[in-house]
């Protein structure tokens, strides 16, 4: 209980801090999520599901966190300037694990739509917060759900009411801007009620040296007919470690797509929790990690048919480079009673070097019958008839590697279902597997 | 559709055949299990030193143990105190010929339909009946051992080969491997042992019978097959066992080691008692088995059709030492009323240009729980290594559960890995084609299921083909078939 037992000093001790600077809502979950966090600790590599991932060794080192709320001197807007050209959107920053409320994006959305602070929101509409916040993540099973549960003070909420369309995709950022070591709890609320619709693109970028570590929890609720987009871009660098869990709630005829790519980290670990709630509901998800050095990303993901004539999709894709290690568990579970069920889940893998490691573990639970259920996982390397016959085309070896790595990875780009993020997509890909990507410090280089 | 849930009703209420007990004077030794019953067993079998250490240290490792709880299946808890583990057809000195074998007992193999009279030779399969805890009668002896060929009880290998035994016994599945190996290790009681030498092709199947007939009783037996440089060997193995309330224990050991260029082709068709229709009684059947490609160009392939059985549970795997070398998994899988199994492979590519495939077909019905779970694993060194594996499950009831847990781990940039499973029910569009030319709806599901299977029936000899076919439609289609 060693890495545990400072979280658990530190609640007890700041209790009353923590809870100040917060709002009632998202303090009503505190105790329980105490004694959950207690109870759970973090996962060990004992644990099925964490067997690649040392929890316990990230939590380990003595992160500052901002319990007062001290202002973090930055102007998002100086520091990020990293903008996706033909892609105009609601832009939003959270910095370290605080939402940044000093800078206002120029621009309307439509009428009862809410972007903007979790804290600010639960405090002005404490009845629909209190109806979604902390009802789809549950930290009964997750002790780092728990702990970010019990620490978050702050986060983000998208709200868009009965019926309205948002045209205008929503971008969040996030920040990590210190120079000590820090951690920050982030929690973002996705709240579609029945027949409207939204995107929501989501940047992680780590603008200093020192060691970050973050939580983060999404809670998605997709109402009837719904339907939401989640581009999840990680942009971090090699100090930063990412506890990341995605969960997903769908109503009758929603469509979600959650798109999550990771082209720069340290440590990623991704949970997927997708629930199909409702008959002809559908879920797209997409992953992506190109990796080198010691990079590692671990994916998990947990797709529940609950309800008869779902159709889930879910592809994930690594490169894996020098000594990386990925990670791929995935689980799609077919409920009695889902009957017309359509589930497909892929997993392709491209190790580049020796040292490189992946571990992949696609897995079906199916207790209904009339299902069409199947998945497919991949792992090696480059065909090398594919490199031979670029090169007996002219091109050269090093660039033939590329134009294969890139078709590699472009599938999951093509769900992108917005025309200029797609284009900066292809155009980051391309620059990650020239090793552009990977010398830049902050935001700097990817102009 | 009408006519399709007809035929899987049916499947439900087929019966198991080989349910009979048979009356013969059985020795026992009392339930529990402690050193002193591990000591017994040992003096019983009149083993050497060496064996009864082995034994002890399996057994006081076991005591370390606890069962393990990863598995897809629920096991109500299991009291190993109240398993009797000793059981034997009671005999006064050893048979020396088939007239000496207690007639009852040769009635027995009768109504399994296995040739134990030697003058069926026309049948070609020499066979070693292992009847609860030892083995009762192994054939063809002579004309093997001519060719050098050693096939005979676990036992008789330890008195007269045990250099042999004791060289490889434990090589593949250490006792320390997991807990029901460290169990078998303690109280194993007997078993077949295979020898093929240098550069000899085994003429004939060689072929093992497991009945479990004592009441109370667990069953432990330990099967070692040795293939020398350039040999070949096809081996056949079927269990059954009588219809009980209670649940009985079956844990047994294979282990296999292929030496340079050497084959063997190991079938199954296991057909424990899967219990009666509400789940009672039936036989848990949790066996390791493991082949070790240990010479370069060596081949291993397992082939399995598992029909039996209230809970399987086992992953025949092959370790892929040897360069060249190759570990194939054929497995039909047929779960049905409340039979639960947890059954796939490992496939663990050590050797340069090493292959495995891996083909599993699941079948289940009734309210049963069907799941394969495989690992495929490249080492560093592993240059090369090819793994394609293929696990399709069907689905004939609402109530019923397919899974598939598929791990890879890679750990060389050569590898190239496939693994692609699918899970669907007979398709109404296959259905309807056959009708609309003419074939009805029971004969169609027939022939999508055979057609379904079929992949890895090929892969079974002759004789256990037909068999297997058989049991299939016994188990799973009433008349269908």
């Amino acid at each position: 209980m060693k890495a545990e037992q400072q979280y658990i000093d530190l609640f007890t001790q700041y209790e009353t801090l923590i809870r100040n600077h917060s709002s009632e809502v998202l303090n009503k979950y505190r105790a329980s999520a105490f004694a959950d966090f207690e109870r759970l600790g973090f996962p060990s590599i004992k644990h099925e599901d964490y067997k690649y991932t040392d929890v316990a060794q990230a939590f380990a080192p003595d992160y500052g966190i901002n319990l007062n709320r001290i202002d973090v001197p930055v102007n998002p807007y100086d520091v990020f300037r990293c903008d996706v050209p033909n892609l105009n959107t609601a832009l939003y920053f959270i910095v370290n694990d605080s939402f940044c409320d000093k800078v206002k994006p120029d621009v309307t959305l439509p009428e009862g739509v809410y972007a903007g602070g979790l804290k600010a929101f639960s405090e002005q509409n404490p009845a629909i917060a209190e109806r979604y916040y902390g009802k789809a993540a549950s930290g009964g099973k997750d002790g780092i759900i728990a702990l970010n549960t019990m620490l978050a003070q702050d986060g983000f909420v998208i709200y868009v009411p009965e019926g309205v369309v948002v045209e205008k995709p929503v971008q969040l950022v996030n920040i990590f801007r210190s120079d000590v070591d820090t951690m920050a709890n982030r929690r973002i609320l996705v709240i579609m009620e029945p027949h409207s619709q939204a995107k929501l693109l989501v940047c992680d970028h780590s603008i200093d040296d020192v060691k970050f570590l973050a939580t983060e929890v999404f809670e998605i609720f997709a109402g009837e007919n719904a339907c939401f987009d989640l581009y999840d871009l990680e942009e971090s660098n090699r100090s930063t470690t990412r506890f990341a869990s995605f969960h997903v709630k769908q109503e009758a005829s929603s469509n979600v797509l959650v798109n999550g790519i990771t082209l720069n980290n340290g440590l990623t670990r991704n949970n997927y929790y997708i629930e199909l709630n409702g008959e002809y509901a559908e879920a797209t998800l997409c992953g992506m990690s190109i990796l080198d050095a010691e990079q590692q990303v671990d994916i998990y993901s947990h797709i529940t048919h609950a309800a008869p004539n779902c159709t889930c999709n879910e592809l994930v894709k690594n490169v894996l480079n020098d000594r990386s290690v990925g990670a791929f568990s995935g689980r799609i579970l077919v409920k009695e009673g889902a009957q017309k069920t359509v589930a497909y889940q892929t997993n392709r893998n491209l190790l580049i070097t020796r040292e490189a490691r992946m571990y992949g573990k696609p897995q079906l639970e199916i207790y209904a019958d009339d299902v069409k259920c199947s998945h497919g996982m991949t792992t090696g390397r480059l065909d090398e008839n594919a490199l031979f016959y670029l090169q007996s085309r002219g091109i050269p070896k090093e660039e033939a590697h590329m134009m294969l790595s890139v078709a590699f990875t472009a599938d999951i780009v093509e769900n992108v279902r917005l025309d200029g993020l797609k284009e900066r997509l292809h155009h980051l890909v391309g620059k990650r597997f020239r090793g552009e990507l990977a010398q830049c410090v902050g935001c700097h280089g990817c102009q | 559709m009408q006519d399709s849930n007809k035929i899987i009703d049916e499947v439900t209420s087929s019966d198991y055949k080989y349910g009979f007990v048979t009356n013969i004077d059985t020795e026992t030794i009392h339930r529990g299990l402690d050193e002193e019953i591990v000591r017994i067993i040992s003096a019983k079998k009149n083993e050497p030193e060496w064996l009864l250490e082995f034994r002890l240290k399996a057994y006081r490792h076991w005591l370390t143990m606890d069962m393990p709880d990863w598995p897809h299946l629920t096991i109500p808890p299991i009291n190993y105190q109240d398993i009797i583990y000793y059981a034997a057809p009671k005999k006064k000195e050893g048979p020396k010929n088939l007239d000496e074998v207690d007639t009852e007992l040769l009635k027995t193999f009768d109504k399994l339909g296995i040739p134990l009279q030697e003058q069926k030779h026309l049948v070609g399969m020499a066979v070693d009946a292992v009847m609860d805890s030892v083995s009762v009668k192994t054939t063809f002896k002579d004309v093997l051992a001519e060719k050098g060929i050693i096939f005979s009880s676990f036992s008789e290998a330890v008195q007269h080969h045990p250099d042999l035994v004791r060289k490889y016994m434990g090589s593949v599945v250490s006792y320390r491997d997991n807990f029901f190996a460290a169990l078998n290790s303690a109280v194993f009681s007997d078993g077949s042992f295979v020898y093929i030498p240098k550069g000899v092709r085994c003429p004939m199947e060689l072929s093992t019978y497991f009945r479990i007939n004592a009441k109370n009783t667990g069953q432990f037996e330990r099967t070692l097959i040795v293939a020398d440089d350039e040999s070949y060997v096809s081996y056949l193995e079927g269990c059954t066992a009588p219809m009980r309330d209670e649940n009985q224990l079956h844990a047994a050991i294979v282990e296999i080691i292929a030496k340079e260029q050497a084959e063997v082709k190991y079938s199954t068709v296991q057909n424990w008692y899967p219990g009666d229709k509400e789940g009672k009684g039936g036989i848990y059947n949790f066996v390791t088995k493991r082949g070790l490609c240990k010479g370069q160009g060596s081949k291993i392939s397992w082939t399995q059709v598992e029909t039996g059985s209230a809970i399987t549970w086992k992953y025949p795997s092959c370790i892929l030492a040897g360069d060249d070398s190759t570990g194939e998994f054929y497995s039909v899988a047929v779960t049905n009323n409340h039979q639960q199994a947890d059954t796939g492979t490992k496939m663990i590519h050590l050797g340069k240009n090493t292959r495995s495939r891996i083909v599993s077909k699941g079948i289940s019905s009734g309210f049963s729980q069907n799941s394969y779970r495989g690992l495929v694993k490249v080492s560093p060194r592993a240059e090369g290594a090819r793994n394609h594996s293929q696990c399709d499950s069907l689905l004939l009831s609402s109530t019923c559960g397919a899974h598939t847990f598929p791990y890879a781990d890679i750990q060389n940039e050569t590898a190239i890995i496939e693994h692609e499973a699918t899970t669907s029910k007979i398709s109404e569009e296959q259905l309807f084609y056959c009708n609309q030319r003419g074939i009805p709806t029971e004969e169609a599901i027939g022939l999508i299921v055979n057609g379904y299977a079929k992949e890895v029936m090929n892969k079974l000899p002759m004789e256990f083909a037909v068999e297997a076919q058989k049991l299939l439609s016994i188990s799973l289609e009433g008349s269908v078939g």
